[in-house]
């Protein structure tokens, strides 16, 4: 995945025991009539992270955000920010900023009047407003723009103007949601890159909501994946690439090979998974905790796999199929390869060279990856 | 049977018939009334049907004698009887208006902020009134407001007052009257411009610590400049020439130009003095008018 500058956190917090952690989500549940939108979810984000909340729509994530800004209030559980219990703390008391999907820019007021807005409403001193509001309007290039309406700009410079104004405030955090998903893809790439910057360059802590994965990647110190209402699994963006808890999360973040199979040989160093997916055994070089006879699912990456035309030297996680379909995306190519018990695999290979002996549509070729590679989880 | 070939024969065709129509209707249901009455208020008062002399005589050889008449318009300055009507129509269609404002507002907005379901019924419950006639509305005030109506007849059973309030043939029966008659006008132009509303941005006010009554003041009222005036030009430009409930409601004391028109026209036979007073009341509400259009044309495009 690609490589970001780097949230403002440079050491690991969450793995400090002692760490104090600046906001702390207990315990909250939020019912909608029946349906729990978030449920039991506890969390603690710690200060200078940028923490981004991965899932599908409706899977909660909006109702945690909005619960964090105070425009819901949490079903049961509390929600501390710098050691403050934030119950009953309406919106405009939280020392909390969110920038809006849509942004939510005022139709009415320029840009400088947009981002001033809220130091009007704390009545700061014009002559600091308006020097607040300038080294803001720099930090997002829009210096020039401030005599603009909002119906005058393009979306990226929108999507600027509304963080500027949810930043200018200083809060102790900031929300944002959906952040870069107006935005199109090489504008949004661009942004991450600027939004990272500018958030090691002010510290504040950031909590994204998020659908698109790669976003998350990017942005995140911290990923917290969920799915109906819960946290499925949260950590380093690696940690959840490279070491999912769980199918789920191994198939909603990043492309995978899913095989179901039962463990045939459980051994402290190795196992061995026998797979009718596969039509053939898994050998993983490293134990894992399951219980005897269960059903496992062995995850394997895309880029993981090599596929060569001649047979690979060794025996363990080899298998042959026919190509099905390529795609050829420039730096890399896609191919689904069908194996004789019908599953189809997915591999990607970097275009190293130029003219590569190009393997063709319908060509058998033998898959293997190293045993060291899949991912196995027990639910 | 297509009128097309006929119509074309004098340059008229598709698009040009569409928007003939209604130029046509216009020329014939107000360019020509108004000329007829803008002819008749530079005439002479006569006794004879009708009764007006003509503003052009022809002697039958070589003269054609044109004859205006501004003593009419003069007429209304000096008699301070028509300043005072003009004065107190703008009052009372001044007063009305903020009146509508100030109850249709909070209609309007509870009605843009409820489910789609219920805004439906509300919206209806808003426009039901139109199914029965006006008069016989105003008349169903008199019925309520009377001495022994229903208002004072319920006010006095459970024990509020003793003597029945006089409340009928009073200003304020013809502010009643007249709110309660416009207010759909007020609530519907208003309605339609908070529908349009992105809600979010209070959210974000509040966010920016705005109090929700700070929110509304800052975002929604501003936002929503264009349907009130709109709804306030829809209530005023009536109003001020609104002739049948004051008439109704206020009694006898209630001078509004309208019933100056009307008691011009009628029992004193002044032709030509209530056409220059109806021409003199369109004079003042065509900046309205204007101011009106302007809004509309503004609202559509879209910008605020």
């Amino acid at each position: 995945m690609s490589t970001a500058p780097g949230p403002a956190v440079k050491a690991a917090p969450w793995k400090d025991p002692h760490a104090t952690p600046y906001v702390e989500i207990d315990r909250v549940t939020k019912s909608f009539g029946d349906f729990k939108a978030v449920d039991d979810i506890s969390l603690k984000i710690y200060k200078g992270e940028i923490f981004c909340l991965l899932g599908a729509s409706g899977c909660g994530k909006t109702t945690l955000l909005r619960m964090l800004g105070g425009f819901e209030l949490p079903s049961s559980g509390r929600i501390l920010i710098d050691g403050e219990d934030m119950t009953g703390v309406p919106p405009y008391e939280r020392p909390v900023n969110m920038m809006f999907q849509s942004y939510a820019l005022f139709p009415h007021m320029n840009v400088e009047q947009n981002v001033a807005f809220g130091l009007r409403q704390d009545r700061v001193p014009k002559g600091e407003i308006k020097d607040r509001v300038a080294t803001m309007l720099d930090l997002v290039k829009l210096g020039d723009f401030a005599k603009r309406k909002p119906h005058q700009l393009s979306g990226g410079q929108r999507q600027r103007v509304a963080l500027a104004r949810s930043l200018v405030k200083r809060p102790k955090l900031l929300l944002l949601d959906e952040p870069l998903g107006a935005l199109d893809k090489k504008l949004r790439e661009h942004t991450q890159f600027e939004l990272i910057s500018i958030q090691d360059k002010l510290g504040v802590t950031f909590v994204v909501v998020t659908h698109d994965q790669e976003e998350a990647m990017t942005l995140a110190s911290r990923i917290g994946v969920m799915n109906q209402g819960e946290i499925v699994q949260a950590g380093t963006p690696s940690e959840i690439y490279e070491f999912p808890n769980s199918k789920f999360v191994a198939d909603f973040v990043g492309s995978v090979n899913i095989f179901e199979g039962k463990l045939i040989e459980d051994e402290p160093e190795y196992v061995r998974i026998g797979s009718p997916d596969l039509g053939g055994t898994i050998y993983v070089s490293h134990g894992i905790s399951a219980a005897p006879e269960a059903t496992v699912w062995a995850a394997v990456r895309p880029e993981k796999i090599f596929m060569s035309t001649a047979p690979p030297d060794g025996t363990d996680n080899v298998v042959r199929g026919s190509v099905q379909d390529i795609a050829y995306l420039g730096d890399l190519s896609i191919y689904l390869v069908k194996l004789p018990t019908g599953k189809v695999v997915r591999v990607t290979q970097p275009n190293t060279s130029r003219h590569a002996e190009a393997i063709t549509w319908e060509q058998l070729v033998y898959l293997s990856w190293d045993s060291s590679s899949p991912v196995v989880v027990t639910r | 049977m297509r009128p097309a070939p006929f119509l074309q024969r004098f340059g008229i065709r598709g698009r040009g018939l569409v928007v003939a129509l209604p130029y046509l209707w216009l020329m014939l249901f107000f360019v020509v009334p108004f000329a007829i009455v803008l002819k008749i208020s530079f005439s002479d008062v006569d006794l004879a049907i009708p009764p007006y002399k003509p503003l052009w005589e022809w002697d039958g050889r070589y003269a054609l004698a044109i004859k205006l008449n501004f003593n009419n318009y003069a007429f209304l300055f000096t008699d301070p009887l028509y300043i005072n009507a003009f004065l107190n129509s703008i009052k009372v269609a001044f007063f009305s208006t903020v009146l509508c404002l100030f109850i249709g507002y909070p209609m309007a907005y509870g009605i843009a902020r409820a489910k789609p379901s219920t805004r439906n019924l509300l919206l209806l419950l808003v426009i039901l009134p139109f199914w029965t006639s006006l008069l016989l509305r105003v008349y169903a005030w008199i019925g309520l407001l009377k001495a022994n109506g229903v208002i004072n007849a319920l006010l006095m059973k459970i024990g509020i007052i003793h003597e029945p309030l006089s409340m009928l043939y009073t200003p304020f029966a013809m502010y009643v009257g007249i709110v309660y008659s416009y207010l759909p006008f007020f609530i519907l132009p208003l309605y339609a411009n908070l529908e349009k509303m992105d809600w979010q941005l209070l959210e974000a006010a509040e966010d920016l610590g705005c109090r929700p009554w700070q929110a509304f003041y800052k975002i929604t009222l501003p936002l929503s400049r264009n349907g009130i005036l709109a709804g306030s030009m829809l209530v005023f430009i009536p109003a001020v020439g609104e002739f049948v409930i004051p008439a109704l409601l206020g009694g006898p004391n209630a001078l509004m130009i309208g019933r100056i028109l009307w008691d011009e026209f009628f029992s004193n036979r002044a032709w030509p003095v209530a056409s220059a007073v109806a021409i003199l009341l369109l004079i003042l509400l065509v900046p309205f008018m204007m101011w009106y259009q302007s809004i509309q044309a503004r609202e559509s495009a879209g910008a605020r």
